[in-house]
């Protein structure tokens, strides 16, 4: 077992610079996931990882020990990948065993027919079956041992590739989205198996993922990419409540953050739409800024606006999800509609086209600047009871 | 009457494309059918004006007993074996790592690399027949197996054929061969070779073809009797018997193609897989 270190690498292909210096401290142990837009370098740094691509500078660090000048089988690590890869022509227990006769078995012992007879192979290969059975046992793959890749299910194929990466009990495991290519139900399930192997195992883990709620599920921390950059590492509630970076708050969560223009009153209040909010940011005045609110913290109000944070609007969609309800509102002069997420009792009254006004905690407002960084809150007034005009829906 | 006018169209095609591939088949197989047909005549009835297709008299087994009595014909055969065999063997042994750095490892002057194999198909084997030659007698390997065998071990078009092959292989196979500890070559004979068999076999029976009917340069580099290959004997054969005894002579001529045609018919599903290149995945 050990830890990993990435100190500022840095990578590209021909001219494209796809890796801007990434540095990551990942704990002995620990479920580090990765998620990032389509072709932000979360693959690569994982082949970075595990020594398929050399990085053009900067240094990898498996358990304190420098693995930049290592090939990928001397690193201890093992890797699945998003198609499983698994060997088209050997069988499940072919495909398991294979890491295990590389480092177990001498060159001549590997040789077909008359390795069988060479002093020891016998032992050695009685062992090679018993671990091989004893891993595929454990993911309830056993009774498959005789078939070819191409008679499994994507879900069986997805834990074949899983056993042939712990049966030789690596140091850490790299995994590059295994489970986009299952359905949506058994992607739910092997999450919790994953997330259980990784309990029981006690190895670190770099997992990939395009899907916010494996990130989200699974993750001691989550560390989020894009365009070669890491923009933060945090525990997964930390990067949905506190995003440093406007980014990064767009793209955690669904339905996506809203967002709204703003600008930075002579005060320090954050003014919205002409408005100044109860919200006093430490920046230059009448700097632009960007403030953002989770659909769970908007609150809908029938009727006129009734508070300090408020805005008018209509109900363009109601979208009915069956544990919550989506209301999507169009606040003038603003052209997008704003989302918020409310208890479907509370939408029953809600109807398109309903005038309603929204309102919000100022403690759950956060600003971003024009670079996209987050601007520290100096302070926020406490929310304001909503008069009793309307009918008003807390979520 | 649209639909109709359109199977009817379809059917005059139908009917004129299969006319047209059987007049080719026909072209094709008319010599081998002579052949067979010959090699179980007598002479009397070979030059007879009216053409049978099978014997008045059966004369067969006197045929090809002479074929294989009159002559060390089956020594031919085995030398057909021991020659394409050892050939394929090496050419294997090349071809296949050579293939797997150009189509799978990135290297400086990869793609210049290929052009100069695209090029080395472009070059007929007369053109280095006399180098080749005194290169041979220079080593004093004239009138030897590897006579005939050491200018055919590397096969360019081999190369090719398994190259455009392992494109097809998904690199994640490669990398997921190198965390589980496979070097490189055990890489080509471990996971690129099982998965190419179709290939393989496709090159395999190509190459058996080539080098089995292959005349020129056994001709030019053997003058042994015992170390024939099958043309090569049979010549010596029609030789020998000054050309006139067409009956034995076919018989031998049958039997050597023979192999041939059965190697081919045992290997047609993977080869028509391997020339066509769907077998991947
Ligand atoms: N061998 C290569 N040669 C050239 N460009 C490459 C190579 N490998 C990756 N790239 C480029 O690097 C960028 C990052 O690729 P990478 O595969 O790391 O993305 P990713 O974050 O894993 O994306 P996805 O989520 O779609 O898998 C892409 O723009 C890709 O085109
Ligand atoms: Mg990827």
């Amino acid at each position: 077992m050990a830890g990993i270190s990435l100190r500022n690498i840095r990578k590209s292909f021909k001219d494209a610079q796809i890796l801007h210096g990434v540095s990551l401290d990942i704990a002995d142990g620990e479920f580090l996931t990765l998620v990032g837009p389509s072709g932000c370098g979360k693959t690569t740094l994982l082949r970075i990882i595990a020594g398929l691509e050399t990085q053009d500078s900067g240094d990898v660090l498996i358990g304190e020990r420098m693995v930049d000048d290592l090939p990928p089988k001397a690193r201890d690590v093992a890797m699945v990948f998003q198609s499983y890869a698994l060997y088209p022509y050997m069988t499940v227990a072919e495909n398991i065993a294979l890491p295990l006769e590389m480092r177990r078995l001498s060159a001549l012992q590997r040789l077909p027919l008359a390795g069988r007879f060479m002093p020891g192979a016998r032992a050695a290969r009685a062992g090679i079956d018993r671990d091989v059975k004893a891993v595929a046992e454990g993911l309830g793959i056993g009774h498959l041992a005789a078939r070819k890749p191409a008679q499994l299910s994507g879900g069986q194929r997805q834990r074949v590739a899983l056993a042939r990466a712990m049966v030789r009990r690596p140091k850490a495991f790299l995994m590059d989205e295994p489970l986009s290519n299952l359905d949506a139900k058994m992607r739910v399930q092997a999450r919790t198996e994953i997330s259980e192997l990784h309990r029981s195992l006690g190895a670190t883990f770099v997992y990939v993922t395009h899907d916010q709620a494996e990130a989200m599920t699974m993750s001691d921390r989550v560390a989020v990419m894009m365009g070669g950059h890491l923009l933060q590492v945090a525990p997964p509630q930390v990067i949905y409540d506190d995003p440093q970076d406007l980014a990064v708050a767009t793209f955690i969560g669904t339905p996506e953050i809203n967002t709204l223009p703003g600008r930075i009153g002579a005060d320090g209040r954050v003014e919205v739409i002409g408005t100044p909010w109860p919200v006093t940011v430490e920046g230059q005045p009448g700097a632009e800024v960007t403030v953002a609110i989770r659909p769970e913290a908007l609150m809908v109000t029938h009727g006129a606006a009734s508070d300090a944070i408020a805005l008018v609007g209509t109900i363009r969609h109601v979208e009915m999800l069956g544990a919550e309800t989506l209301v999507h509102v169009v606040a003038s002069p603003l052209t997008r509609p704003l989302v918020t997420r409310i208890e479907p009792s509370a939408a029953a009254a809600l109807r398109t086209g309903d005038p309603v006004a929204l309102s919000t905690d100022p403690r759950r407002v956060l600003v971003f600047g024009k670079d996209g960084k987050r601007i520290a809150v100096r302070q926020s007034s406490p929310p304001l009871v909503p008069a009793a005009r309307g009918e008003t829906v807390h979520v | 009457m649209r639909t109709r006018s359109i199977a009817a169209t379809g059917l005059g095609f139908q009917l004129f494309r299969h006319a047209a591939l059987g007049l080719g088949a026909f072209l094709m197989l008319a010599p081998f059918v002579i052949m067979i047909s010959v090699s179980l005549k007598p002479s009397g009835e070979i030059f007879s004006p009216e053409f049978t297709l099978l014997p008045k008299q059966w004369h067969a087994w006197q045929n090809y007993a002479d074929a294989f009595t009159k002559q060390p014909l089956a020594r031919y055969i085995l030398n057909g074996f021991i020659v394409t065999g050892s050939i394929f063997a090496c050419q294997l042994l090349t071809a296949l790592p050579c293939a797997y750095a150009l189509a799978k490892l990135r290297w400086r002057g990869r793609e210049t690399m290929f052009m100069l194999v695209l090029l080395g198909l472009l070059i007929p084997p007369q053109v280095t027949a006399i180098p080749l030659y005194i290169l041979l007698w220079q080593l004093g390997l004239l009138n030897t197996y590897a006579a005939i065998i050491l200018p055919s071990t590397i096969s360019v078009f081999g190369i090719f054929l398994m190259r455009q092959f392992f494109l097809t292989v998904p690199d994640d196979l490669i990398n997921a061969a190198r965390l589980d500890g496979l070097g490189e070559f055990a890489i080509v004979w471990r996971i690129m070779m099982p998965t190419a068999m179709p290939a393989v076999i496709a090159f395999g029976v190509l190459s058996l073809v080539w080098n089995w009917n292959e005349f020129f340069w056994p001709l030019i580099v053997v003058q042994s009797e015992h170390l024939a290959t099958p043309p090569l004997g049979v010549v010596f054969f029609a030789n020998a018997e000054a050309g006139t005894n067409y009956g034995p002579l076919m018989a031998a001529a049958t039997a050597i193609t023979a192999p041939l045609v059965i190697a081919f018919l045992a290997a047609q599903r993977w080869f028509i897989d391997g020339v066509t290149m769907t077998a991947v995945k």
